[in-house]
């Protein structure tokens, strides 16, 4: 696993309160993680804290998986 | 119509001096103080360096962290003191009306550290507006009713109060008045506040309102005594489960007093000081005795606002004396505030917890700290300086006056058939 996408499970793990098994790449934030609209805005908002980039809202809107958070942050954090 | 008669059947607590209502109510009888440092900031810099914190509490003993780190602290307390309430009233899930069942809580302020960490937040971030999308519903100060309505699934009306340091006041009034008219059969009430922060402290400074007492804390809320210097803040809230009496009677409940009434007033005068001559403070005793139907000789006890400020504290005395005349001098008379602290929109819960508990158990808490007579206080008034009284406790008046001089008051009476 790259260092993002351990920092990102473990961002997820933190914020939804979820096993680390839990987090697999498929994983659903909202259908398999528990989280409701508002934390995954809350998700998207740790991830540009955590690797200092501005996730634009037409962007954020396809992250609704693990994976995609985690492809999104390896192609675009420098 | 003729109005329903409302009872107290449930109660929880989490003050500065006992995190349930067993321990709130040994340690008010045992004079017990809850100052201390301030631990929930680094208050070096600021001229008051204690307070009366909640203490050895682990929140996650009670709400588990994803919920936890959704709410405010006032919020955290609101549902700790309300899981208590709750469990102690023992409703069957099964059978209670949640349409008929409703919060009506009161805080001063809301989710004041909320407000703060998310502007700070904002500041260091280079004023980028990223606000957490949690800020807002964790602030606002209806979000305690809000999710006690939620974790109980209580589906009548539910709100909050804000009058200051009268808001759990009338919060009560507002719970018992609606269940009064039919409205609800059960309501949560209280209050609870969490205002111990860099601006809660920072703020009740700039005012002059805080004692600066900080050589002792423990001694520095000394309602009616000479040399008191301002209140010190405290934090943390109590619940009280109203419920309509035929309600309570046909599922056998224990009763713990009835609430027989609620009164409010307004200064009309400045957005902090009381008036003078405590012109508020009369008329809301006298609203209240008379909603309560009773004569100034049928109180015992009045637990009092008494804050421990050189202003706020004769003014209420001398309404009292006004009032009620020659009476004044057979009542017992307290401030538990010189334990607790101020606990400001949730005072009056944890003072309605009080007040009931004095008739359940025939004792007055004591005002602690007494050193020195104050000149403008008479010394025919049995203020219950430093050690509680036993005495016959029937009925019980609660005061509290908030800034922008609102005024609420209530009364609690020993139930009997």
């Amino acid at each position: 696993m790259s260092a993002i996408a351990e920092r990102v499970k473990q961002i997820i793990v933190e914020k939804l309160g979820v096993e680390e098994s839990e987090v697999t790449p498929e994983a659903n934030f909202q259908n398999d993680l528990g989280a409701d609209s508002l934390d995954t805005v809350e998700l998207i908002m740790e991830f540009e804290k955590e690797f200092n980039l501005s996730i634009p809202d037409d962007q954020a809107e396809n992250i609704g998986t693990v994976g995609q958070a985690v492809a999104y942050l390896e192609e675009n954090v420098k | 119509m003729s109005f329903k008669r409302v009872v107290i059947t449930g109660m929880g607590a989490l003050t500065p001096i006992g995190n349930d209502v067993a321990t709130y109510w040994k340690n008010l009888v045992a004079g017990v103080s809850g100052a201390a440092p301030i631990t929930r900031f680094d208050a070096e810099r600021f001229r008051t360096r204690f307070a009366c914190e909640v203490k050895g509490l682990d929140i996650h003993d009670y709400i588990p962290r994803q919920e936890a780190r959704k709410m405010d602290p006032f919020t955290q307390y609101a549902v700790i003191a309300t899981d208590e309430a709750m469990k102690d009233a023992g409703f069957d899930a099964d059978t209670l009306d949640l349409d008929k069942a409703g919060v009506i809580w009161g805080s001063g302020i809301g989710g004041l550290k909320t407000f703060e960490d998310e502007v700070l937040n904002f500041s260091d971030g280079g004023r980028n507006p990223r606000f957490n999308p949690f800020f807002i519903p964790k602030m606002i100060a209806d979000s305690a009713s809000g999710v006690l309505s939620i974790r109980y699934g209580f589906r009548g009306p539910t709100f909050i109060t804000v009058s200051a340091c009268a808001s759990a006041t009338n919060a009560l009034i507002d719970a018992y008045n609606y269940i009064r008219l039919g409205m609800m059969n059960v309501c949560i009430s209280g209050g609870s506040e969490a205002a111990i922060t860099n601006a809660g402290v920072g703020g009740f400074n700039a005012l002059k309102a805080l004692s600066e007492n900080n050589e002792s804390p423990e001694t520095a809320s000394r309602p009616y005594d000479k040399d008191r210097d301002g209140f010190v803040l405290g934090e943390g809230g109590a619940a009280l489960i109203l419920e309509e009496y035929e309600h309570a009677k046909a599922r056998g409940a224990k009763i713990y007093a009835e609430m027989i009434g609620g009164g409010m007033s307004s200064d009309a005068y400045h957005i902090t000081a009381p008036h003078p001559e405590g012109r508020g403070a009369y008329m809301v005793m006298k609203n209240t005795l008379e909603n309560a139907g009773l004569k100034p000789e049928d109180i015992d006890y009045i637990n009092t606002h008494g804050t421990s400020t050189p202003i706020g504290d004769p003014q209420e005395i001398k309404a009292i004396e006004k009032f009620f005349g020659e009476h004044a001098y057979n009542m017992n008379i307290s401030s538990t505030k010189s334990m607790t602290g101020h606990l400001l929109g949730g005072a009056g819960a944890i003072e309605a917890a009080a007040c009931i508990m004095a008739i359940q158990d025939q004792i007055i808490p004591p005002t602690i700290n007494h050193f020195t007579d104050d000149p403008e206080i008479n010394p025919r008034l049995n203020l219950t300086f430093n050690t509680a009284q036993k005495r016959k406790v029937d009925i019980a008046l609660s005061n509290t006056f908030g800034f922008g001089g609102h005024n609420a008051s209530v009364i609690f009476k020993r139930f009997e058939e």
